[in-house]
């Protein structure tokens, strides 16, 4: 397992290492289990991936536990996940029903290993009720909501806090996602691998045929935006600023994204975007499938700028991967962005289309502005948003609810 | 063995305490009520949270009021408290809310953000590790010092400020207890403004002092 640390070690360096082992020292053979409910697709199983075998890898008994239901319970969690990002959507008591019927068969599944783990982190609404089943547990129960909860819709908070609220801790991304709960809630932004498929380097070979794979002039500027074709991420917006720019300088523009044939508004959204591409042989419009991974890492890096135009974000983990590419990256001015991209530094914040072509037009004519910019996003992305990072602040987290609530724990 | 210098490292865990302010009337409410460990957080956390470097504003009300307010007034007049200059915590939530007053009677209407920019106040907990290093004199600690996580330098030249004898880093009070004549090295050690700069250059500082010191 020491050889699974030793390939981040070259990524982030030795004293980054060492700082985790000495975190990891006083946790050594506790047992801890994740919960979510997928292993595959998602940000979720995205970091689980990365987390679960570092934590195992410094010593740490650690489980990674998905629970199943039926489509009427994904039914119901996609409502409560939507309605937890103010969408006002009414859930039938029927429905709520089998959402907790659905967690109690799998709590008496995994019972076990629940009641003997020492930390059990439980992921999203999906599997919230399981601690209200799990009456005999010995452990500490932390509640990681990874959603923008900042405005939800009142009557299904209310309805979950009835769950969360009985935890130990809950963890949230950012401060201004979290809603206010008895027990302390810890901010840990989310994060990325540096050595998963998405953020790995790739041979130039590799990154090259892209350009032949989708049509793509090596020769003209290529701006783009990766990222789910969805009306808060304002595709249309950014098809206006590539117009915009494209009456001063021969740009491309790639929009891609995966295409989720069961989200009847990304259908929608995907054939708007198509109108508006008006048959321009420039604007590349990719319908890529799930786990296309290294073909989004290498679209990113034959991106000279790259767009996150969104009017709502989350987190925002694509300007995150972005960034760690060395692209600057001009961001819509919301959420998680915010955190990430600083004007002039890593990208600019933009509102409007006009904004953003502005921006591009300027890192464009100033090359080396560009360049200094993208090296100074993935430095910073080197230091605050890998999944070294969140590890290190799990096993911070660890550390603090084992021993008390204080504002100062010395050990050893 | 007496006079050795223990070396730890410290990482830090935010937590969101639920207080929130949407005016400069309510931010001063609230700097009024919380607890000392969000000053704390919001002067000092910068440098070990996920945030960029501001050097224009260094703590983040400072930083609020100036990108959030759009008040360049109040921005600059927070951006100079310098909190090494009180006393405790204490002291330091009164400077601000001097500032604030002094700022809220200029105005006729208090300024307000929309509801996605307001400041949310954060708290935090430290978890404080012994690294089994020890360090014997001041050419071991120039060994040292370039290996140190960044979280030592925190401990010993940030969060020391807040421990007995208070104000002060760890390394220049413990020169100063070996009584061998380090008098210029301790003096160029409390010269370090931690405020404006990273963890990262404080060590760098810190490893040029002790280079320079140990030529002579």
């Amino acid at each position: 397992m020491e050889e699974y640390l030793e390939k981040y070690r070259s990524v982030v360096g030795e004293a980054v290492i060492h700082h985790l082992l000495q975190l990891a020292r006083p946790l050594q053979g506790i047992k801890v289990v994740h919960v979510n409910s997928t292993r595959e697709g998602g940000g979720v199983a995205e970091i689980l991936r990365s987390l679960v075998p570092l934590k195992q890898a410094l010593g740490l008994e650690v489980n990674w536990e998905v629970i199943s239901g039926n489509p009427e319970f994904y039914e119901c969690t996609k409502k409560i996940h939507n309605s937890l990002q103010g969408n006002r959507i009414s859930i039938s008591q029927s429905m709520l029903k089998n959402y907790e019927g659905i967690n109690k068969e799998n709590y008496e599944r995994l019972k076990d290993v629940l009641e003997n783990a020492d930390f059990v982190f439980i992921h999203d609404p999906q599997p919230a009720p399981l601690l209200y089943h799990c009456t005999n547990r010995k452990g500490r129960w932390i509640w990681r909501c990874h959603i923008d909860a900042s405005r939800p819709y009142r009557p299904v908070w209310r309805y979950l806090k009835n769950f969360v609220s009985f935890y130990d801790a809950s963890i949230w991304s950012l401060s201004s996602f979290a809603q206010v709960l008895p027990h302390p809630m810890y901010l840990i932004p989310p994060s990325i691998d540096p050595l998963s498929e998405k953020n790995i380097d790739l041979d130039q070979a590799e990154i090259e045929s892209a350009y032949e794979r989708w049509n793509i002039d090596p020769h003209r500027p290529i701006i783009s935006q990766i990222s789910r074709f969805d009306r808060f991420k304002d595709p249309l917006g950014v098809i206006e600023t590539y117009r915009m720019v494209k009456e001063f300088l021969p740009v491309q523009l790639i929009l891609a994204g995966s295409g989720a044939t069961d989200d009847p508004e990304g259908v929608e959204v995907l054939e708007e975007v198509r109108v508006a591409q008006r048959d321009d042989p420039d604007i590349h419009i990719l319908l890529l499938p799930p786990d296309a991974h290294r073909s989004i890492n290498a679209l990113q890096r034959i991106s000279d700028i790259i767009l996150q135009k969104s009017i709502r974000e989350g987190f925002g983990l694509t300007v995150t991967e972005a960034m760690w590419k060395e692209k600057p990256v001009l961001g819509g001015d919301t959420g998680g962005v915010r955190i990430q991209v600083f004007n002039h530094h890593t990208g600019f914040l933009v509102n409007t289309p006009e904004g953003a072509a502005l921006r591009i037009r300027f890192l464009l004519r100033h090359r080396n502005r560009l360049k200094e910019m993208g090296k100074k996003a993935k430095e910073f992305v080197r230091d605050n948003f890998l999944i070294t990072r969140d590890l290190r602040e799990h096993l911070t987290l660890m550390l603090a609810i084992s021993h008390g609530a204080t504002d100062r724990i010395e050990i050893g | 063995m007496e006079n050795t210098f223990n070396i730890k490292d410290c990482a830090l865990i935010a937590i969101a305490t639920g207080y929130k302010a949407q005016t400069l009337r309510e931010l001063r409410s609230r700097i009024e009520e919380v607890p000392e460990g969000c000053i704390y957080y919001h002067f000092w956390g910068g440098l070990l949270r996920s945030k960029f470097d501001d050097p224009e504003f260094p703590n983040d009300f400072a930083s609020w009021a100036r990108h959030s307010l759009y008040d360049k007034i109040l921005a600059e007049r927070l951006a100079i408290i310098n909190p090494i200059d009180f006393e405790n915590l204490e002291g330091l939530r009164w400077e601000l809310l001097e500032v604030i007053d002094e700022r809220l009677d200029e105005l006729d209407i208090p300024p307000w953000v929309e509801p996605d920019q307001q400041f949310y106040f954060v708290r935090s907990q430290i978890v404080v590790l012994d690294t089994g290093i020890q360090v014997k004199d001041c050419n071991d600690l120039r060994e040292w010092i370039p290996d140190l996580s960044l979280g030592s330098i925190f401990y010993h030249f940030i969060d020391a400020r807040r421990r007995p004898p208070y104000r002060r880093d760890d390394f220049s009070v413990w020169l100063e207890t070996l009584d061998a004549g380090y008098g210029t090295l301790i003096q160029s050690i409390r010269n370090i403004d931690p405020f404006f700069t990273s963890l990262r250059q404080i060590r760098i500082e810190l490893e040029e002092i002790l280079g320079s010191h140990a030529e002579g």
